[in-house]
């Protein structure tokens, strides 16, 4: 069956052009004017991008099915213009095994709404301790490792990880965290943390850990992604790796870009977050980051958590916030970015550091699979937690005026959301 | 004041009213039968989900004087050990009808959190290293007795030990500066919190630099668990540092006065006995716990009612 969207524009390296689009058989059979198909969409006002592709979405299962699952995380990710996302290994089991890969990614098939892109451990079980069968899971199609929820402590084995990771062309993706100096710490190590009596989580926790994962790769030569970046000095570490020329590459969530550490201040576990919600100053050197291409991606650590485990105690709760459906309405908000560049941030950049270019995070054209969204880039709107389609409602966005917003999403020639709706 | 959670909170009027009315609520206790009707019929939850003694004995006993029904909670025998989230506890307990929770946790926050899930009043008798409002307003009122006056203009407080994770030093701080009091802080940088330019206080690192300015020396107890986290060497190289010795009680100024919040450390914090210590004001800080805590109850739970009614039937009940 052929889809004529008409009216509308497209995103290209030149910039948004006006035409129409005709997709058949999963992919883009033209660009130009008035074509005729078994469906025409009048999408005027809105512009084509390539699906948003997220490098970092916590989909909880096998394990945590009440809060996610790889169904519901899907139709978030769908509704949030996502046409693939990047499952995080920390499941029960953990992603360190083929069986629990292949689980995953059919998972992601039978729901159909985008594709699962599933990570897989750097060590087994995600304990630091031995190397997950890296070269097994880069043949089951294992393309970003990641011990994600803590980063690999033991530099001697991040070392031979590195080495290891080298000759099979995956990706180590690092979460920045030197545990030993954030024992116990529930928000940002500042004045607000001293304030309300809780252990703080300072930038250098994370700061060493890039700044050690750098001077790795200068030594191996191995593809490092540093996962949801949040302080100042880890931009500045980053910038400079990659002005030496160091095969590095980073990401940021929305989050990171818009809310500071003083929302704590009320005690809500919502906005208790790993790496922590920072500083002004820090949100301004992220977004100097994203603007001057320092870091690569926009991912949004979409974290999914029970009403009940976000209700406990502030230095109990745990760490996470939704993403998934916010991200480019959040991300809008806070940067402003020309079309091209959120296309860049929020798809083409991710594709290529998930190992998914040949499908995924295209600009539209000719013969691409058909993997796009349409978004209003004029909206202004707000969230609702009791009508998102992850099956946890902990998002800190309530309240804020996001700007842009998706209304169509094509998963491989398939419109799986239209009018901001699920269609499955 | 419907909840009494952080001095921040009250704020300097609610701070002057509570030691005013505490005073009513001392005359109360001088009495051969210091009970009064104040809050018969009202209902009160002691939620203790943290080891305490003296606080908890010390709510409880101020509960009773006023005529309030009370009700005991305590981590060992609920049903929190039973998996029950704190919500739950907190919504069961609501649905029997209570007017305030008395609460003590580990974790800092939890009067906030709860407020979202009852109608009743929230006192907070301490929640992690956050806040302790009633101890401050214990100390406030202490000094005050001690001085004669509520101003504490001119007034030099020193208060001397891990203060980053003492509640008590968090409430005192905001109190005594407050009041017009100037505050040091005394400790290693290892027991002070970090980025606080913010509070209104000096800091030094010897206590010999600040005995001699000082006219409160306000100890805190050094837990020897500071010890297994590295944040000090060792508990006799802290007691020597920043302990109260004979030989610091000997330069510290003839009118000045010693306090602790307890439990005391002795051999630690408190190298000298302290009840041989002229100075000392910590009986005095126990015995006004309760008159203290008697006008934090009344406070918070007639928040509600025509406030000349209920300030009238106090005075009534006082001059019986």
């Amino acid at each position: 069956m052929s889809v004529a969207f008409r009216g509308g524009s497209i995103v290209t390296k030149d910039g948004v052009v006006s035409a129409d689009l005709l997709v058949d058989d999963g992919k883009i059979a033209e660009i130009g004017a008035w074509f005729s198909a078994d469906e025409v969409i009048d999408i005027s006002g809105l512009v084509v991008f390539p699906g948003f592709v997220d490098l970092h979405a916590h989909l909880r299962e096998p394990g945590r099915e009440d809060t996610e699952t790889i169904e519901t995380g899907s139709r978030a990710g769908a509704k949030g213009g996502y046409t693939a996302v990047v499952a995080m290994p920390n499941t029960d089991p953990a992603q360190d095994n083929v069986p629990t890969i292949e689980f995953v990614r059919l998972q992601g098939q039978r729901a159909g709404l985008l594709e699962v892109v599933p990570s897989g451990c750097i060590t087994v079980g995600r304990q630091g301790k031995a190397l997950a069968p890296m070269a097994k899971l880069a043949k089951a199609g294992v393309h970003l490792f990641t011990d994600d929820g803590s980063g690999v402590q033991d530099p001697l084995l991040m070392r031979r990880a590195m080495e290891y990771s080298k000759q099979l062309n995956v990706v180590l993706g690092q979460h920045c965290e030197v545990s030993a100096l954030t024992q116990g710490a529930v928000m940002h190590e500042c004045g607000c943390s001293s304030d309300l009596g809780v252990p703080g989580w300072p930038s250098l926790a994370e700061e060493l850990m890039v700044h050690r994962d750098i001077e790795l790769a200068r030594l191996t030569g191995a593809r490092i992604h540093f996962l949801h970046l949040s302080t100042a000095g880890s931009v500045d570490l980053v910038r400079q790796a990659k002005r030496d020329g160091l095969p590095v590459t980073a990401e940021v969530t929305p989050h990171h870009l818009s809310l500071t550490a003083e929302l704590l201040r009320g005690f809500d576990a919502t906005f208790k977050v790993n790496p922590p919600l920072r500083t002004i100053s820090d949100i301004d050197a992220l977004k100097a980051g994203v603007l001057d291409g320092t870091i690569d991606a926009i991912a949004t650590d979409h974290a999914p958590h029970s009403r009940r485990d976000k209700e406990l105690p502030l230095d109990q709760a745990p760490p996470g916030m939704l993403g998934l459906e916010t991200a480019l309405g959040v991300t809008c908000a806070a940067l402003d970015l020309d079309p091209l560049a959120i296309a860049n941030v929020m798809s083409v950049a991710p594709a290529r550091i998930a190992g998914i270019a040949d499908r995924q995070g295209n600009l539209p054209r000719v013969g691409v699979a058909a993997n796009l969204c349409f978004v209003d880039l004029n909206a202004s709107w707000m969230v609702n937690p009791q009508t998102l389609a992850s099956k946890s409602t902990n998002t800190p966005f309530v309240g804020r005026q996001l700007r842009c917003k998706v209304v169509h999403t094509m998963f491989n020639g398939n419109l799986v959301v239209r009018d901001g709706e699920a269609l499955k | 004041m419907k909840h009494i959670r952080s001095i921040s909170e009250i704020g300097k009027p609610g701070v002057l009213a509570i030691i005013e009315r505490a005073k009513q609520m001392a005359e109360i206790n001088s009495r051969p039968i210091p009970k009064v009707p104040a809050l018969r019929g009202k209902t009160v939850v002691s939620l203790f989900l943290e080891d305490s003694t003296r606080t908890r004995l010390s709510f409880e006993t101020a509960a009773k004087r006023l005529s309030a029904e009370t009700m005991n909670f305590s981590v060992s025998n609920s049903s929190v050990n039973k998996g029950e989230s704190l919500r739950d506890t907190i919504e069961t307990i609501s649905d029997m009808g209570v007017d305030a929770f008395v609460v003590r946790h580990k974790s800092s926050g939890i009067p906030w959190q709860i407020e979202q899930w009852t109608d009743a009043s929230i006192i907070n008798a301490g929640d992690g290293a956050h806040q302790h409002p009633t101890q401050a307003l214990v100390d406030c009122f202490t000094i005050a007795e001690s001085l004669g006056t509520i101003s504490f203009e001119g007034l030099t407080i020193s208060i001397v030990g891990d203060i980053r994770h003492s509640r008590v030093a968090r409430s005192n701080v905001e109190a005594f500066a407050m009041l017009g009091a100037k505050v040091i802080l005394v400790a290693p940088n290892t027991l002070l919190p970090p980025d606080i330019d913010h509070w209104p206080v000096t800091v030094s690192t010897d206590i010999d630099d600040v005995i001699r300015e000082t006219d409160i020396l306000y100890m805190l107890r050094l837990q020897s668990e500071r010890m297994d986290q590295g944040l000090i060497p060792n508990l006799s190289e802290y007691g020597n540092r920043f302990g109260l010795t004979e030989k610091r009680v000997a330069i510290l100024p003839s009118a000045s006065r010693i306090m602790h919040p307890g439990p005391m450390n002795r051999g630690v914090e408190m190298q000298v006995d302290p009840s041989l210590l002229s100075q000392s004001l910590i009986h005095r800080q126990v015995a006004n716990g309760v008159s203290v805590r008697m006008a934090v109850l009344f406070t918070a739970l007639t928040f509600n009612d025509d406030r000349e009614n209920a300030i009238e039937r106090l005075a009534k009940e006082t001059a019986q």
